[in-house]
């Protein structure tokens, strides 16, 4: 118990009171700026009825639902997976080689691969444009499907990994057993592969679309913009909070979220538990 | 004869066409993941970089006009501070923690480290942005190294916990049980059986913890003002002109000294102790 | 108090609600090798580790030479203990984790070093000090776990299965030399096995235990020769034991179409008592078809090297017996099986207990 001691204290100061706090804020009306700054007011939950009346956050919202749709569960998990199921039976050399290829894209500071792909995408002077010979501002023209595939391209390591593991830990003869009797790749694919690694697939599902959307990063590609057309939640708390200094809504937005994580969590845990 | 003869050479054609599709398929994954990342084994050695992708004329110019900026080596500095007291922090402390959890069996243990771990993906982000500087602003954090380590360290406490509960879950009962019959005490059992059998899951949490210092730019963006305190990922912002033109070639240099560690820290892990998942992390 | 451990109405209940041991009684003499044997989930290794303290009881007393230690730090019991895993140190050398215990109990590092010696010598390991565990075979960790344990000179044993992780072959070498090394040293040693030969061989007495209460205690011999209830008949011999369901009818035995007499032992068997008569096939005899035995079809032999067990079908009773290696009838003959009247055994059916 001893030993429990200090993460129980740490995780108290750095986790548990800055939570709390958040929930506190959200029911008050404190602000950098004005009168609320010196002398923060409760306003009960005017805060969170505020929010959920404007259009700006339902927009917010769809945005990110759509960014973790496209790049956690279709960029980072179908992706990841197709890559670790096309190379689980492939020669070591090759596949580490690609393997070590897509952890690098993982492991790179943000603050470097966001200038990397701010360059890549670049107008004039990008590699895509020099590549396909043209001239589109992608982080302007197409700034959603600009950081989808920023982040599918960031963090499709992990779900390589964790599939490439999931696959592995499948018995050989399960799957002998299978060619010996006819069946094809794909349905090796659905009748063995998927249901061995369920536990791993739920998991890995729950860990990236969380992460995805909770994900700051895409701010230091394109600031939100322009004019707002990639304001995921993370983002738009962050403006709210650091841009307008009303860390009231602000932290009605992201005590918003936190409930959107525990219910999206709460109802991946129990579908792992179904079966 | 003749039957057989045509089975193999629609087996062989089948077969091609596979294998074409696969090296296709290949071709594109590696050309996705790496094209982005060429620019940094360029850029940093030509004598005039662009945004684009180019064959150097080599020059290490980049690095000398790098190192005439007066807070780069200093802010690369003050990363490794902050990554290494982080990893350190969170060994310490996850350690003793883990070893705890794994073996003290309590109602909803597993459930309780879920959501601990739920927790700290989130409250880290955006969203505790607000309350982490409150804090650190009444405990007198601001524009301390402390500050930077200790909320970092926080964070990452719980997903360590969880990883390192793995570790010490897989060590057999039997090795403490039988250190007690010799009279060990728990710290003894803890510092000479099982820090030393779980030393690669505290490699592996160091190093992750350590890369995930690294990189974090939102938490010294937010707790640190001062420049010559500001670790290599917030410098990265600074290295544009007046006009809002990058610095490619300062960048360039810079950039390539930020990411080497964490290539390097990666390698070493790799060849040391394999990079995968230790089980535990299924569902 | 007489024994050198003594066990007094323990009874350990899990969290889950698992009884495990149910008011045990025990008393195990100084310099005895005991052996717990019985089914997986009986209670013996629950048993054997609350003497190690490492299980804390539920309700009882535990006494270990005189003295009470039922609440007391396995570590200050002065016990050692060989597990089934044998828990050695990945990451100490051989030598490291025979002096482990003793770095613990802060012995100076001379006096560790002799006793490190000492017992590496005892069990002929002193070459293997400098390596690792995974460098050695099974057969040489079980023998570095158990110098481990000597090195402490503990004034009793506790031995969790230790032969169980070993081939056939080196389970009997590791046996003979387990029981020489403790007749040696002369320490009280208990020993936890699911395995009636390793019992019968090793201990100078046992007790086979079921549902965490003990259904028999003696001697090997008695064991063998007089299982005081089905459950242990069952449990104990290499061959298992003939069961056959029988009926006292006119002062005979009524099995099948067979009579068979009332055996010499057999105190009380009271006309139409419903009994179960029980031989070993040791103790069968094999001759032409005749009366007062089992007579039927030859259905398998087995070889068992100097004999062969024979199993034969007499009306759809399955009796068997063993006959010497040269002697063994033919497939589908007809012979008769006859007990040995001195070494049968009769047992009420209703209680299983030996009449």
């Amino acid at each position: 118990m001893l030993f429990l001691f200090p993460s129980a204290i740490f995780i108290t100061i750095f986790l548990i009171i800055p939570a709390v706090w958040t929930l506190y804020l959200g029911l008050t009306n404190y602000s950098l700026t004005g009168l609320a700054a010196a002398n923060p007011k409760f306003v009960g939950l005017q805060n969170y009825a505020k929010v959920l009346k404007d259009p700006e956050f339902y927009n917010s919202f769809k945005l990110t639902i759509i960014f973790v749709i496209g790049s956690a569960i279709i960029g980072q998990a179908l992706l990841g997976f197709i890559i670790a199921w096309t190379f689980s039976d492939k020669p070591g050399k090759l596949r580490s080689f690609v393997e070590v290829i897509i952890i690098l894209a993982w492991m790179v500071p943000s603050s470097v691969v966001t200038f990397l792909w701010s360059a890549f995408l670049n107008g004039q002077n990008g590699t895509l444009n020099k590549i396909i010979g043209g001239q589109t501002e992608w982080l302007i023209t197409h700034p959603m499907l600009s950081i989808i595939v920023f982040n599918s391209w960031r963090g499709a390591a992990f779900s390589v990994l964790l599939f490439g593991a999931a696959i592995a830990a499948v018995p050989k003869s399960h799957l002998e057993v299978a060619r010996i009797a006819g069946a094809s790749k794909y349905r090796q694919l659905r009748d063995i592969i998927v249901p061995a690694s369920r536990g791993h697939i739920l998991t890995n599902l729950l860990l990236i679309s969380l992460w995805s959307f909770n994900l700051f990063t895409p701010y230091l590609l394109t600031g939100g913009g322009p004019g707002g057309k990639t304001e995921i939640l993370p983002i738009f708390v962050y403006e709210k909070a650091l841009r307008y200094f009303n860390f009231g809504i602000a932290s009605a937005i992201a005590t918003i979220m936190l409930l959107i994580n525990f219910v999206f969590a709460l109802i991946v845990i129990r579908r792992g538990k179904q079966k | 004869m003749n039957k057989t003869r045509k089975r193999k050479q629609k087996w062989t054609l089948k077969r091609t066409g596979g294998r074409a599709s696969f090296w296709m398929f290949t071709f594109l994954i590696i050309a996705f993941f790496s094209t982005p990342l060429l620019w940094l084994v360029f850029a940093p050695f030509d004598l005039t970089p662009r945004l684009n992708i180019k064959l150097p004329t080599l020059s290490f110019n980049n690095f000398h006009e790098m190192s005439q900026n007066p807070y780069a080596i200093h802010s690369l500095l003050n990363s490794l501070l902050f990554s290494v007291g982080t990893g350190l922090l969170v060994i310490c402390v996850g350690a003793p923690a883990s070893y705890a959890l794994s073996r003290v069996k309590f109602v909803g243990r597993d459930l309780f480290l879920y959501i601990l771990l739920l927790f700290s993906s989130v409250v880290t982000g955006t969203a505790a942005m607000v309350p982490i500087f409150l804090l650190c602003l009444n405990l007198g954090l601001i524009n301390t190294f402390y500050g930077v380590i200790l909320v970092m360290g926080g964070g990452l406490l719980p997903a360590a916990i969880f990883i390192l509960k793995d570790f010490t879950d897989s060590t057999p009962k039997s090795y403490e049980e039988s250190a007690r019959i010799f009279g060990a005490s728990s710290f003894q059992i803890l510092r000479n059986i099982v820090v030393p059998i779980i030393r690669p899951g505290l490699a592996v949490i160091f190093v992750w913890a350590f890369v995930g210092a690294w990189g974090d730019f939102l938490v010294p963006f937010i707790l640190i003002r001062a420049p010559e305190r500001s670790p290599a990922a917030v410098l990265m912002y600074s290295f544009y002109t007046e006009g809002g033109q990058a610095m490619l070639t300062t960048l360039a240099a810079f950039a390539l000294l930020y990411t080497v560690p964490v290539i390097v820290m990666y390698l070493y892990v790799n060849k040391r102790y394999g990079f995968r998942f230790y089980g535990g992390i299924k569902g | 108090m007489s024994g050198f451990v003594e066990v007094k109405n323990l009874t350990k209940i899990f969290p889950n609600g698992t009884k495990a041991l149910d008011s045990l009684n025990l008393s195990i003499e100084q310099g005895e090798f005991f052996a717990l044997l019985g089914p997986s989930g009986c209670g013996k290794t629950t048993l054997l580790r609350t003497i190690g303290g490492l299980e804390q009881v539920t309700d009882g007393e535990i006494y270990i030479d005189n003295t009470e230690v039922t609440y007391v730090e396995p570590g200050d019991r002065n016990i050692a203990m060989v597990f089934q895993d044998y828990a050695l140190y990945p990451h100490m050398s051989v030598e490291e984790n025979i002096g482990y215990p003793l770095k613990v109990r802060k012995i100076e590092k001379g006096l560790r070093a002799e006793r490190i010696l000492t017992a590496a010598q005892a069990l002929q390991i002193q070459n293997l000090m400098d390596r690792k565990p995974s460098q050695i075979s099974g057969g040489q960790q079980q023998r570095v776990a158990v110098a481990r344990a000597m090195a402490t000179r503990p004034n009793l044993y506790l031995f969790d299965e230790p032969l169980s992780n070993l081939d056939a072959r080196l389970r009997l070498e590791a046996r003979t030399f387990l029981k020489q090394l403790q007749r040696e040293l002369g320490v009280t040693t208990i020993l936890v096995t699911h395995d009636q030969s390793e019992s019968l061989a090793l201990a100078d007495r046992m007790a086979v235990m079921e549902l965490g209460t003990i259904r028999q205690l003696g001697s090997p011999a008695e064991f063998f020769h007089r299982p005081a209830n089905l459950f242990v008949a069952s449990f104990i011999g290499s061959t298992p034991m003939n069961l056959l369901d029988g009926k006292i009818v006119n002062g005979m035995v009524h099995v099948g179409d067979s009579h068979i007499n009332v055996p010499f032992a057999t105190k009380s068997a009271s006309e139409g008592q419903n009994v179960v008569l029980g031989v070993r096939p040791e103790y069968v005899s094999v001759s032409s078809p005749q009366s007062g035995g089992f007579t039927g079809v030859v259905k398998v032999l087995e070889n068992l090297g100097t004999h062969y067990l024979v199993s034969i079908d007499c009306n759809g009773l399955l009796v068997r017996g063993t006959v010497p290696d040269g002697e063994e009838p033919t497939p589908g003959s007809i012979i008769s099986l006859l007990p040995d009247p001195k070494r049968t055994l009769l047992y009420d059916k209703k209680s299983g207990d030996l009449i």
